[in-house]
C-alpha cells in the first residue's frame, strides 16, 4: 500500500519508488528491487496502476507507472481506516507478570528490569531525535509514546502486585 | 549503549553531590526513609517515582532547601546539611540553579529582569546582569521576548525564561522539579531539548525530578524513588 500511495503523488519509475520508500519507510531494511517490480506488476494486473510504454534503455526500470482511479480510491480508503488498536500488553508483558505470580517468582523485580529496559530504549530514541530529521523523529515519537504507555501499565501493575498475586493464587 | 551521547559521558566527572541515608518526615508522615543518591559532575540524572514517593523531598534535601532529620548531604566535598541557613542560602544562590513546575517568574518584572534576578541578588551590577540575561534569549529561542511580562508569554516561553534564570549564573547543579509538568507535549519537548543541551554546554549537573518517562528519557540515567528510598533497578538491569 505504501508503494501505491507513493504512486499517488505522481507517475514514477520503480527505481524512484524504491528510493522514496527506502528514504521514508524502510527503517534500515531497503526494499528489494524484485519486490518493487512484483508489486507494481500486481497493482497493474489488479487495475490499480497502469504501466506506460517501455522507454528506451537497458534494465527493468524502463516503465513509468501511474495510479488509476481504482488505485486512488483504495489509497484514500486505506488512509481513512484506523488500524486495529492492538492490545500490545496482553502479549509478553502480561504473560510474564501473571506467570511470575503463579509460579511465585519475583514479579516486582521483573517489572523493575522491564522498566529499566523500556527507559533505556526511550533514551536511545530521544537521543536519535536530537540529531535526525523530523521524519525520523516522527517515528521515534511513535515508539516513545508506545513505550510510555507500557510504562504506565508497568507502574500501575507494580502498585497492584499484592492483590493481583492473591487473585492469581486463588 | 546507554543512550547518553559520547561527548556527555566524556564530561562526567567525580561525585559532586551526594545524599547518604536521608530521613525526613512531615509530621507523622515519613517522606524519606534512608534515601541515598550520588550524582557525578556533568551528569543528567532523572529521579522518578510515583506521587508521594519522596522524590521532590529528596531534591529539596540535596539542594539545601530542606534539612534532613538524619543522614548527610555533601556538595563538592562540603557537608551541606550542617551549614547555617545563611551559608546554605548563599550556596543555593551562587552554585545552584532551579527550575520548577509553576509560578516561578516574578510577574512585576520583565522576562530579562527575571532571568537577571540571580545575578542581581548576587551583587552583579544591573547593566552587567541584564547583558548576561539577554544573551540567553537567542540561545533559548526567545528572541524579542526580553521586555515581555509573564502574562504576555505562553507556558512554554515562560518555562524557557525560567530555564534561562536557572542557568544564568552558570550553576554547578541545576535542580529541575517537573519542569515540563504544566506544558503540552511539543512545548515540553522543546524545553527538555534546550534544558539538556544548554546544561551540557555549561557543564552543569542536572537533577531532574519527573514522573514522566518521556522527560526522564532525556537524562543519562534514572533512579526510582519508592517509599522514601532510592532503588537502583536500572543499574542492576544494565
Amino acid at each position: 500500500m505504501a508503494l501505491l500511495g507513493l504512486l499517488d503523488r505522481e507517475p514514477s519509475h520503480g527505481y524512484d519508488l524504491k528510493r522514496d520508500y527506502d528514504t521514508y519507510f524502510s527503517r534500515g531494511r531497503p526494499l528489494p528491487f524484485g519486490q518493487v517490480y512484483a508489486t507494481l506488476s500486481r497493482l497493474a494486473r489488479d487495475g490499480k496502476a497502469i504501466a506506460g510504454e517501455a522507454e528506451p534503455g537497458a534494465g527493468p526500470d524502463r516503465k513509468r507507472y501511474a495510479i488509476t482511479e481504482t488505485g486512488k480510491s483504495e489509497v484514500e480508503a486505506w488512509l481513512a481506516e484506523p488500524i486495529p488498536a492492538e492490545p500490545y500488553l496482553q502479549t509478553d508483558l502480561f504473560v510474564k507478570v501473571v506467570l511470575s505470580l503463579m509460579l511465585g517468582r519475583p514479579a516486582e523485580e521483573y517489572l523493575d528490569a522491564q522498566r529499566a529496559a523500556h527507559l533505556r530504549r526511550m533514551r536511545e530514541l530521544t537521543e536519535l531525535k536530537q540529531h535526525d530529521s523530523l521524519v525520523d523523529a516522527l517515528l521515534a515519537d511513535h515508539g516513545l509514546f508506545h513505550l510510555d504507555a507500557d510504562l504506565r501499565w508497568i507502574d500501575l501493575t507494580a502498585a497492584r502486585l499484592a492483590p493481583l498475586a492473591e487473585e492469581v493464587a486463588s | 549503549m546507554n543512550g547518553a551521547n559520547d561527548s556527555s559521558v566524556a564530561k562526567v566527572g567525580g561525585v559532586i553531590i551526594e545524599g547518604r541515608d536521608l530521613v525526613l518526615s512531615f509530621g507523622e508522615t515519613p517522606a524519606l526513609r534512608g534515601a541515598c543518591l550520588s550524582v557525578r559532575r556533568g551528569e543528567i540524572i532523572a529521579v522518578m517515582g510515583p506521587s508521594g514517593s519522596g522524590k521532590s523531598t529528596l531534591l529539596h534535601c540535596l539542594a539545601g532547601i530542606l534539612v534532613p532529620a538524619s543522614g548527610e548531604v555533601y556538595f563538592d566535598g562540603q557537608r551541606l546539611d550542617t551549614m547555617r541557613e545563611a551559608q546554605r542560602s548563599r550556596l543555593r544562590r551562587d552554585r545552584f540553579g532551579f527550575v520548577f513546575q509553576f509560578g516561578q517568574l516574578v510577574p512585576e518584572l520583565t522576562a530579562e529582569e527575571n532571568v537577571a534576578l540571580p545575578l542581581l541578588l548576587g551583587g552583579t551590577r544591573r547593566d552587567q546582569a541584564l547583558r548576561a540575561a539577554r544573551s540567553w534569549f537567542e540561545r533559548l529561542d526567545l528572541d524579542g521576548m526580553e521586555r515581555h511580562r509573564t502574562g504576555e508569554m505562553s507556558g512554554g516561553q515562560s518555562q524557557r525564561v525560567a530555564l534561562a534564570r536557572g542557568l544564568v549564573a552558570h550553576p554547578d547543579v541545576l535542580f529541575a522539579d517537573e519542569p515540563t509538568g504544566s506544558l503540552d507535549s511539543l512545548s515540553g519537548e522543546l524545553v527538555m531539548g534546550l534544558l539538556t543541551r544548554t546544561a551540557r554546554e555549561e557543564g552543569s549537573t542536572v537533577i531532574l525530578v519527573t514522573h514522566e518517562p518521556r522527560v526522564a528519557a532525556y537524562a543519562d540515567r534514572e533512579v526510582i524513588v519508592r517509599d522514601g528510598r532510592v532503588t537502583t533497578a536500572s543499574a542492576v538491569a544494565r
